[in-house]
Formats: C-alpha cells, structure tokens, sequence
C-alpha cells in the first residue's frame, strides 16, 4: 500500500533522513522504532507532505505523495495522528470529530462515523461538550485517534501514541491499535516503547541516526540481541 | 442628564466603529499572530471608494450608502492582495519580526499612494451625506439617524461574524488553523486559503467601518486609518487580542471612555483617558479583558 524508496529529507545543513526505503503492504500494521532524533517524526512528516523530500520517492498505491499537496493527501484515505496528538483544544471532543471529516460532506454518514469513534472510545461520549484542552493525555490520544478516523481511512500513521501516557493507558492505546490493526487498516506506528510496539506488529523497522539499521518480522526482532540491547533496555 | 445620555450615544456609536475595526486586527492576529499595521489603511481604502462611488449610486437615484457595497468588495480585494503580496513570501521565509515590519511598510505604502494619486491627493475629500442629519429626541439628549443605523448595523455584522465563525465550514477551518496549521492541514484544510478567506473578511470590516464613520464625520484624508487604526487596535489588545467578543467589548470600553471623559474632563484629554485605561486594565491583567493566557507550547 504504502512503499517509499531512497528517501533522504535535509533541515537545512542537516541530514535527517539517508537513504530510507520502507513497504507497508495492505493490512499490515508495521512499526517503526528509534531513538530519540532518528528521524521517526520526520519520516511520518515526509509521507504526510508536511515536509518535502530532497530525493526519493513516497507513493500510496502507487499515486506520488510528493507531488500531492499536504492538505488532500487525507483525500486519498491516509490520516495521520500526529506526535503530541495534536487535537484542537479550544475546540470541544464533538467539534475535534467534526474537523476530521472536514473533507466529508454526508451528514449521516459523519454522525455515523461518530457512532463509531464513540464505540471504540466510550471516554469521548461522556466528555463529547468538554473542551479538548481540559482532557487528560490518554483522552486527548484517544480524541487524535478518533479523529484520524472519521474519514474511514484505508490507512492510519501514529507517531508515538504512547508518549507521556502511564502504563495503563499505554496498553489500553495499543489494545485499539491491535483492534484497527484487526478491522482491516493499514498502520504504520512510530514507537519509542519498542517492546509494546514490537508485540502488536507484524513487521518492524529500526531506524538509527537517519538510516534503517534493522528490519524485518516483528516477533524476530523481539528477540534480536542487539534490538534487546540498544532498544529494549535487557 | 441629557449630557449624559448624549456620551452614551457618542460612546456607543464610536465604539461600533473601533469594534468594527478590532475585529479585522484581531481575526488576522488570531490567524497568524501578526499584528497587521496597515490595517487601518483599509478604512482609508473604503472612505476613498466611498467618495468616488456614493454620488454615482446617488446620481443613479439610489440611497448613497448602498456603496458600502463596492467599498467593502474593494476593501477586502486590498486585503488579501497585501497578504498574497507582502505578507505571504515574508511569512515563508522570515520570522514573526520580518512580517511586523513588512505591515508597518504596507501602512505607508498605502498611505503615501494615496496621496501621490492626484484624484485623492493630500487634502481631506468630503464625501456627501449619506444619512442626513435627522434624529430623535429622548429626555432632551437628540439620537440621530446615523448614530442609531451604526450601532444596529455594527451588531448585526458582528452576530453574523460570530455566528459564521462558530458554525459555518470555513468558519470552523479559521479556527482550526488559528490553533495548530499542522493539524489543520491533516484534517484536509487549505491553510493559505482559510488566510487569505480571514484577510478578506477582516479588510471588508473595515469597509463597512469607513461607511459609519464617514456618515458622521464626511472627510476623508489619507492618513484616515492611522488615528482610527490604532484606537481600534488598542480596543482590540484591551479585550484580549485574537479574541473576537474580546474585541467588541474592547470597541466599546473604548468609544465610552473616549467619550465620557470628553464630555465631563477635557476633550484635549480625552486620549490620554484611553491610554490609561489601558494601561490600567494591561496590569492587571496582561492577557486583556477576554484574552485567554495560552503558553508558548514547547
């Protein structure tokens, strides 16, 4: 579904992305692991059009995502749920929703879809009038995942779900990930906690400094040495 | 009492105005965080459409203020043309102090363009009257036409505004975008359009400001904009800048207290009134009557 190939994205003199090349295939849930600064974020930035590319290419079931403006690539059934979630916190739980359909137009299908996030995510019915900024972290996860999901995309990126969550809501968070993984979309998840990562995924990349050090079936990687070593902390 | 009443009107009828035009520079300030200096320049811009166009729609046997039309078409062309232009390319390249200063300069572009153009020129243009004179009478105080029709069509405008922000697509897209740019670009919103949609209606504020000011006071000068500009973006700041009942309610602490300390202390004062208040309200509270106090995210 989504391939990318010799990737390599520069901040002005620096060199954040080298050479990077990645497939996710249909249905697959694929993890990306890295340090802090590995270029995870800037990874799921390029694919989204956030950030242009010096070289390489991005495509989505073959269309080229580097030559899609940022704001229609949602058009095309990638969401993204950005590191820090990103919700609208002046906004109440209900309006975050009515901007993840932004692009849609059918109002029984938005108020369906909205059904649907609440399903997955009981928390949000009960604070739907509540002002997204007065959430806790694992709600505002919650609310940014909902969101992503208003548009019925084929595929979800998540950039670091986890991050800043207790250890309760991290398996809370990856049990719906497992769950998406399980209704058929396509994820591609960015994770600093590569143990929880690893043991929901299929595949796995590891990404040090700009490059892909590593890669391969998730369970493997799991017991690889050096990942227990470098990423593990075993 | 009747000296009484007759402030309140004036106040009422100027802070419509100021908040008329608190509105453009905080929508554009809640956008982009720029404080648009040559935002006052539009109301110039709409006072000299005025002047051209009134007497053609009065010469075509219709009422004079039906121009506002044409004036708040130009007006807001203007305004997304200085953001295409000059604010645009320096927002991509430069940083929030490069785009200050690129305002201050669109300010005096405007300004001294317009008196370079011989039909507008250095001396005051008076428009022709667009209201008459006429007005009522209460407890001896005289409401005019003009002071009623401001205030009436200052709070229309300004419940159509909030409504359309709260409710409308491209409302909600505005603050969208006002909040986080990148997850507005996630969700499937044009950035640069909401903008440029912002400039525009911000600019066409600002028309109708020129046509309510004018009303009562018929002259137009090139520097029109910078005096009312500056009272306005005080309002704007007072009522907590990106904030849109903040900016209304500024308009009218404004208009009052300009108002009432002419009447009753000095009319040579009476600025000097409004800066204190200011000032007053500034530390006590630094964020403004309404403003909210967002931290700089990390």
């Amino acid at each position: 579904m989504l391939s990318i190939s010799n990737l390599n994205v520069h901040y002005g003199a620096i060199h954040a992305l080298k050479n990077v090349s990645l497939e996710v295939g249909d249905g697959e849930l694929v993890t990306l692991i890295g340090a802090n600064g590995a270029g995870k974020t800037t990874t799921l930035h390029t694919i989204s059009g956030l950030i242009k590319a010096t070289s390489g290419t991005v495509t989505l079931d073959g269309k080229d995502l580097q030559k899609t403006p940022a704001n229609t690539i949602i058009n095309l059934g990638l969401a993204h749920v950005p590191e820090g979630r990103h919700v609208f916190s002046q906004m109440t739980v209900m309006e975050n929703l009515y901007m993840g359909a932004f692009i849609m137009k059918d109002k029984a299908k938005i108020n369906e879809n909205i059904e649907m996030v609440f399903e997955h995510f009981p928390r949000l019915k009960e604070r739907s009038k509540q002002l997204a900024g007065t959430l806790s972290g694992g709600e505002q996860q919650m609310l940014a995942t909902g969101r992503a999901l208003m548009t019925n995309p084929k595929m979800l990126l998540m950039d670091e779900p986890s991050m800043g969550l207790s250890p309760i809501l991290v398996g809370e968070i990856f049990s719906i990930i497992k769950e998406l993984h399980e209704a058929g979309i396509t994820i591609l998840l960015v994770e600093q906690n590569a143990k929880a990562a690893l043991s929901i995924a299929d595949r796995a990349y590891v990404l040090e400094t700009g490059s892909i050090a590593m890669s391969g079936v998730a369970a493997d990687l799991l017991e690889d040495e050096r990942v227990k070593k470098a990423y593990l902390g075993a | 009492m009747s000296a009484f009443l007759t402030a309140l009107f004036t106040g009422l009828r100027l802070g419509s105005i100021y908040a008329l035009v608190a509105l453009g520079y905080t929508m554009v300030y809640g956008i982009i965080k720029l404080i648009n200096f040559a935002h006052g320049d539009f109301i110039m811009v709409g006072g000299y459409s005025l002047f051209f166009v009134v007497p053609i729609v009065q010469r075509m046997g219709m009422p004079g203020w039906l121009a506002v039309i044409v004036a708040v078409v130009i007006c807001s062309v203007i305004g997304m043309a200085t953001e295409l232009i000059a604010y645009r390319p320096v927002r991509k390249k430069g940083t929030n102090m490069t785009a200050l200063i690129t305002a201050i300069s669109v300010s005096l572009v405007l300004e001294n363009l317009a008196q370079a153009i011989p039909a507008m020129g250095p001396n005051p243009r008076v428009v022709n009257s667009i209201f008459g004179n006429e007005g009522i009478s209460i407890a001896g105080a005289s409401l005019s036409y003009v002071t009623i029709i401001t205030i009436v069509v200052s709070a229309v405008v300004m419940v159509l505004l909030f409504t359309f922000t709260q409710k409308s697509k491209t409302g909600r897209a505005m603050r969208a975008v006002s909040e986080d740019k990148q997850a507005a670009t996630l969700m499937g919103i044009n950035v640069n359009r909401t903008i440029i949609t912002t400039f525009g209606i911000g600019a066409g504020l600002a028309g109708v400001a020129a046509l309510m000011y004018l009303a009562q006071y018929p002259s137009v000068t090139n520097t029109m904009g910078s005096t009312l500009g500056l009272y306005a973006f005080i309002a704007a700041v007072l009522g907590g800048i990106g904030s849109l009942p903040g900016a209304m309610l500024g308009g009218f602490v404004i208009g009052i207290v300009y108002s009432f300390s002419s009447a009753y202390i000095s009319s040579s004062l009476a600025s000097a009134f409004v800066f204190l208040i200011l000032i007053i309200v500034l530390l006590v509270k630094p964020t403004g009557i309404l403003g909210k106090n967002v931290g700089e995210k990390v």
